[in-house]
């Protein structure tokens, strides 16, 4: 089934390069002060990010927590808005507003990347819902890290997913750090995907550095809830290379070799070695790499020449289109700078 | 359409029905979801129990289990489901039982639905309705006597409505949920059972952000929302009679928008401003009021601007303690008085 599945996918192997190359850059632009705020890297990660997107069909819904970078790659949001969007700029995905926490792409069903641990997933519950109501038999994939599930809103979302029988797959991915706390420091129950069975709910748990086993996993998880509406929990143990942010440098809580270890298990070099026992040739995957090279510069490009957002717009979306009759009187009396800052380019889009 | 029970809301389809504030509430859900099959109602016992202040009442009959959802107690799960909903483009309208109750899912509401116009640049909309009351009154005590939606009302990306009469119960519910963006709608504990006069008309909208002068009057304007607004035309008419003072009452109706222009053209009139609200006034809507009426009517002030809101304590259970603590017909009378240079400036305790 999986090789079957994933065969001779030079793709998924140029998918996963993309975002490895893309992060690369990502912290070396945050370095470089040109990426502010925080700036979660995703590397070593690849393989969960890649397999579980591609068991998604087109009209799948996708939720993420704030490391949403490999997330919007994966799902095909152009590397140029996804770059565009960590330098703040006019043509990222959220037009500047959000930045490297906020992808999103409601054309390609991504509902965004939330900064708040756990706070998506009682929405993506919702949109699971939503789907229900809407008479759509697609499903939802909604990606959590391990410390998401120690709080209050997972169990809540849990229950209501399986008490509404909704069609929706938790992808808990356990690098092992809740920031600098380990799953065995954090979780009394640190076999995390025990813990749908509390809500009977199916849990399982992947190598989430094997693209195959990921892939296979959630192909299989994600179509019983299409076609059963049965929900589930994915949990795929992975690793982060870098650290929590880029803020991080991940070493107060982990030693080298550790670090080393992982990387020694990598799921990019992984992919490439099965494709090579596949039948794919070293120039193919060459050139894959050099293409996702190329894509990643591009973006780097594209995102310096656009232009900032209008401070005029500073407002831009807050409302809806015709909210600006409703705040009208609430300019009189307002403080100083309102009327230049929020009034006067439109509190509706 | 049919009738479905006993007690739900009267049929009225033309000129004005007398009708509770309850009533009104529940013929603007009625309307909504038989207009609209994409607005449902959610919440903790809306549906087999009818609602805990029966404003549901029958609804579950009409409608059925997939429309009017009984939940789980279970706050921040529902309400965050309501913002997922919200975003696929359903309407739904989530009854939080009390304010009270909100403040366990204030993360959702706060952090989550309030962002998403903005955090997400405008890519994508959440036209989600939160329904909860407000209040104190019948010694319920510290934990469920609450008024915080001052606090939902200082958060941009939020609207908020307190209707103070079926009327506005009615048009203000619907024009909520016809709008595009998360609005919470607050209602309160002691004017469920209020009686007023309903249009019938299923296009009677209340427009959000605009107040409403609820009495005329030249020598002082008070305003309030919700309850208070009650209390407020109480205090005009006895103060009417018992010293000839003729105050204006203005109905703020909505929080945010907040209708500054009606407020400082009743207090350019009136010279005098009084300003009364449930909950604390500590960076309350009072505070929020005076800031703006001290900016917007800097001349046209005659005396300084008084507030009357809860003593500044948890509410108490005793009864003559709590009828102290909350801005009762006195304080606000007193408070009037002074303003005018009828009472103390600084009106004396109860006690």
């Amino acid at each position: 089934m999986a090789v079957a599945q994933v065969g001779v996918r030079t793709d998924l192997y140029e998918r996963m390069l993309l975002i490895r190359k893309f992060e690369t850059e990502s912290e070396r632009q945050y370095k470089a002060a040109r990426i502010g705020g925080y700036c979660h890297i995703s590397s070593g990660q690849e393989a969960t990010t890649v397999g579980t997107i591609e068991a998604m069909t087109d009209d799948d819904l996708l939720v993420t927590g704030y490391r949403c970078h490999g997330f919007a790659l994966a799902r095909g949001v152009p590397p140029e808005a996804v770059m565009a969007e960590l330098f703040g700029r006019r043509s990222g995905c959220a037009h500047g507003r959000g930045g490297s926490m906020h992808l999103l792409d409601v054309s390609r069903g991504f509902y965004g990347g939330w900064g708040i641990v756990a706070g998506q997933l009682p929405i993506a519950t919702g949109l699971a819902h939503g789907l229900v109501r809407r008479g759509r038999e697609d499903a939802v994939l909604c990606e959590l890290g391990d410390g998401a599930v120690n709080m209050g809103a997972w169990h809540e979302s849990l229950n209501l997913a399986a008490l509404w029988r909704l069609p929706i797959v938790y992808l808990v991915i356990n690098n092992r750090y809740g920031m600098g706390t380990s799953v065995e420091r954090a979780s009394a129950e640190p076999e995390i995907f025990k813990r749908a069975r509390a809500h009977r709910m199916e849990g399982e748990r992947v190598d989430g550095d094997d693209l195959d086993e990921v892939t296979e996993a959630a192909t299989r998880l994600l179509a019983r809830a299409r076609e059963q509406r049965e929900p589930a929990v994915l949990e795929a143990v992975t690793y982060r290379y870098r650290g929590h942010s880029v803020a991080d440098a991940g070493l107060n809580y982990r030693t080298k070799e550790e670090i080393a270890e992982a990387e020694a298990r990598d799921p990019i070099e992984r992919a490439r070695a099965r494709l090579l026992e596949r039948g794919a040739s070293e120039d193919q995957l060459d050139e894959a790499a050099e293409r996702a090279a190329a894509a990643v510069a591009a973006a780097v490009e594209f995102a310096e020449n656009d232009p900032e957002p209008d401070v005029s717009e500073l407002a831009y979306g807050m409302h809806a289109a015709g909210s600006d009759v409703q705040f009208a009187p609430m300019r009189l009396g307002a403080p100083y700078g309102e009327d230049e800052l929020v009034f006067d380019a439109g509190l509706g889009r | 359409m049919t009738t479905a029970t006993a007690d739900s809301a009267p049929e009225a389809t033309g000129g004005t029905t007398t009708m509770t504030y309850r009533e009104a509430l529940r013929l603007a859900l009625r309307e909504e979801m038989q207009r609209d099959p994409s607005v449902f109602l959610m919440g903790e016992e809306v549906g087999v129990f009818e609602g805990s202040y029966k404003v549901s009442a029958g609804l579950l009959d009409e409608f059925g289990p997939d429309r009017v959802i009984d939940t789980p107690i279970s706050e921040e799960g529902f309400v965050g489901a309501g913002i997922g909903a919200a975003l696929l483009g359903e309407r739904p309208v989530v009854e939080i039982m009390t304010i009270n109750f909100l403040l366990v899912a204030m993360d959702q509401v706060i952090n989550h639905a309030a962002k998403i116009g903005t955090m997400f640049g405008g890519e994508v909309r959440c036209p989600l309705v939160i329904r909860t009351p407000n209040g104190g009154g019948n010694q319920l005590t510290a934990q469920h006597s609450q008024s915080f939606e001052g606090w939902f009302a200082g958060t941009p990306g939020l609207k908020v409505v307190a209707p103070a009469n079926p009327a506005d119960a009615k048009g203000l519910l619907k024009q909520a949920i016809r709008d595009e963006d998360p609005v919470l709608v607050v209602e309160n504990l002691p004017i469920y059972k209020q009686k007023g006069d309903v249009p019938g008309d299923p296009e009677h909208l209340v427009p959000i952000g605009r107040a409403r002068v609820a009495r005329e009057g030249r020598d002082v304007s008070i305003v309030a929302h919700g309850f208070a607004t009650v209390r407020a035309l109480d205090v005009a008419e006895r103060l009417a009679s018992e010293h000839g003072v003729e105050a204006e009452v203005v109905d703020l109706r909505s929080l945010r928008p907040l209708d500054v222009e009606t407020v400082a053209a009743s207090v350019a009139r009136t010279n005098r401003a009084v300003l009364v609200e449930e909950g604390w006034p500590s960076y309350g809507v009072t505070a929020e009021l005076a800031a703006r009426i001290q900016r917007a009517c800097f001349d046209d002030l005659d005396a300084p601007v008084e507030r009357v809101g809860s003593a500044e304590v948890p509410l108490p259970y005793a009864k003559n303690l709590e009828n102290a603590a909350l801005p009762n017909l006195e304080r606000i009378a007193a408070a009037v008085l002074a303003t005018v240079g009828l009472g103390p400036q600084t009106p004396v305790s109860q006690h």
